[in-house]
């Protein structure tokens, strides 16, 4: 990572990172998940929503169906290895977004500080204020479920901390000495937040970022799971709320789609604690 | 500052705050796509068309856009959030039947996981390392990765349908004609189970938030000069460390209000406890966007109570506070 050579620690980022075994068990589960996210569809080339065997299988029974069969009679393993998919695409795009505001409103009230700081900081302040999850709601029903739709209302909700957090390193970075040297050497204001600034904050966003895509695909399972789904894609979420009425007789229809969420997120809350150790060694040095 | 000045400055920060909800409902209406009349009439379809022109009528909908939103936030500012054409009852009547369900199972979840928290966290910070410890900070870790409505599915099957020892959903036992105290407890016996599955998440954040900021004030020079005054450990722990790290723990806990009104719409739709999280599933369900929207401005408007209620308690509790602005 490129915050490594600036941290002057004895160890390193990828030592320090290592360190941490939560990460390492976060890092192995992610990798497991990413490889049924990119070779899930080989697996199971049919549609996940087909109807392939006799409904309520339950699992460890047959082997064509180990996690057995949903109330309609599709394949659950199937679902699972579509929906690792969906949910790792929601995570990071809808991150990105997230990113893609907070990262220049937070650097804009920073740099500037005064009333521009002041505009930018009620604005992130109402938005932090909102209930986010019921925003994201209304969002997606207005518009209509959809890829799009669920990843601009996630992004819209998830940005706030990151403008602080940026705001916060900025003010902190703009009166270092190679800031006030570009100053001085007549760079243009965008250049010097981009080239100069920009860069020495980037360890902090990427921890926040990597918890940032854990609770996104957090939001994006419980939009799903009320039915604000893509209709068109197979999702964790979705399938736990499939499941749902019929909890007594076939548990195994919720809750392994549940458990992969819960595996995701929490590999991915681990990895981002590595991450806060690696990058952020002054910060986490009270750790024990 | 004097309090008088200060709390009204809060109330218009307040009141500015839903005054951007309500132009942010209008937004969305806007944004969405078809005719917005149709869309506050709830897309299901059903409404017909003498309703509709109503509704073009009333909000102007032939009229320019400043003029519009005018005609929209006027009926916020009298408290008239539209029309459930679908109930056939005004949106407010609705959400506020609704309320007292939503304010029992949030507020009950709110003080058992601000107390079980703190409880937990602080007994984390004092047996670092120790077996207890790791067990706390892991199960933390295990409940803020866990899907809320997966876990109050699984407690429903576990505790409610295998076990029996709570009722599966509801909010009391419909039909028992229960009244007075027999009616509190049976209300009490429906409340546990939703309550403390949404209160798991939050429990978990503030026992980690709690650990952490109990070990950063361990550090400060005035629990040294406690320590050397020779005062025993579970005075300096209470009354010194424990006090100081809540500070933190509260302003966090404030600022999660709104995230707890976003579980109770999952919590609420599993459990079927009849509250304003449930009416906007019920809304979803129906395409009823004039109710959604309603439901929306009033848990938006319950946070800034909320936060308000906070910052003036905080301003009691603390007399920093004071002294700083």
């Amino acid at each position: 990572m490129s915050g490594a050579s600036k941290n002057g620690g004895r160890k390193n980022a990828f030592q320090r990172f290592a360190a941490n075994k939560g990460a390492l068990v976060g890092l192995v589960v992610l990798l497991v998940i990413l490889v049924v996210a990119v070779a899930g569809p080989w697996w199971y080339p049919t549609s996940p929503w087909r109807m392939v065997g006799r409904p309520f299988l339950a699992p460890f029974v047959m082997d064509r169906f180990p996690l057995g069969t949903d109330t309609l009679g599709r394949d659950i393993a199937a679902g699972l290895a579509h929906g690792a998919r969906v949910s790792l695409l929601i995570g990071l795009v809808s991150t990105s977004v997230a990113l893609l505001i907070g990262v220049p409103l937070g650097a804009l009230a920073g740099y500037f500080g005064g009333w521009i700081d002041d505009a930018a900081m009620r604005f992130t302040e109402f938005f932090q204020t909102i209930p986010s999850f019921a925003l994201a709601i209304v969002i997606v029903a207005i518009l209509q479920p959809s890829l799009a739709s669920i990843v601009l209302a996630i992004g819209v909700v998830s940005w706030p901390p990151v403008a602080r957090l940026v705001r916060g390193e900025v003010m902190s970075l703009r009166t270092r000495e190679y800031v006030q040297a570009a100053v001085t050497l007549g760079q243009s204001t965008p250049r010097i937040i981009f080239s100069q600034v920009l860069p020495n904050a980037v360890a902090p966003i990427i921890v926040m970022g990597s918890l940032m895509v854990a609770s996104a695909i957090l939001l994006e399972s419980a939009l799903s799971f009320l039915g604000l789904g893509d209709p068109n894609m197979m999702t964790w979420g979705y399938m736990v709320g499939a499941g749902r009425t019929r909890l007594i007789d076939a548990w195994w229809v919720s809750f392994f789609p549940g458990f992969a969420i819960f595996l995701t997120v929490l590999a991915l809350n681990l990895v981002g604690e590595g991450l806060n150790d690696a990058l952020n060694p002054r910060l986490s040095g009270g750790r024990n | 500052m004097p309090f008088l000045t200060f709390l009204t400055g809060r109330i218009a920060k307040g009141f500015l705050v839903l005054l951007a909800i309500a132009v942010l409902n209008f937004l969305l209406i806007r944004a969405a796509p078809g005719d917005p009349a149709m869309v506050m009439a709830g897309e299901a379809g059903a409404a017909d068309a003498v309703f509709l022109e109503q509704l073009r009528q009333r909000f102007g909908l032939d009229k320019p856009f400043i003029e519009q939103l005018w005609l929209y936030l006027k009926g916020y500012l009298v408290l008239d959030l539209g029309f459930s054409y679908r109930q056939q009852q005004p949106v407010l009547g609705l959400i506020m039947t609704r309320l007292p369900a939503t304010l029992l199972l949030t507020g009950t979840a709110f003080v058992f996981s601000l107390a079980m928290g703190m409880v937990l966290g602080i007994l984390a910070a004092r047996r670092v390392g120790k077996l207890s410890d790791s067990a706390i900070t892991l199960s933390a870790l295990v409940f803020y990765a866990t899907p809320l409505f997966w876990v109050a599915l699984l407690a429903q099957i576990v505790f409610a349908l295998k076990l029996g020892w709570v009722p599966n959903i509801g909010y009391e036992t419909i039909g028992a004609g229960y009244t007075g105290i027999r009616r509190a407890l049976d209300i009490g016996h429906h409340l546990i189970l939703p309550a403390l599955t949404l209160g798991l998440f939050f429990m978990a954040l503030y026992a980690r938030m709690m650990r952490a900021s109990m070990l950063e004030v361990a550090g400060a020079d005035f629990v040294k000069t406690a320590r050397a005054k020779g005062l025993s450990e579970g005075v300096i722990t209470r009354r010194h460390v424990a006090r100081n790290a809540l500070l933190p723990v509260v302003t966090l806990a404030g600022l999660q209000a709104g995230q707890l009104v976003g579980g109770a719409v999952l919590t609420e739709t599993v459990f079927a406890w009849p509250g304003i999280g449930r009416l906007m599933f019920e809304a979803l369900a129906q395409r009823d966007y004039a109710l959604l929207l309603g439901v929306f401005f009033v848990s938006s408007a319950m946070v800034v109570a909320l936060n308000l209620l906070t910052d003036i308690i905080y301003r009691a509790v603390d007399p920093r506070i004071e002294a700083a602005s």
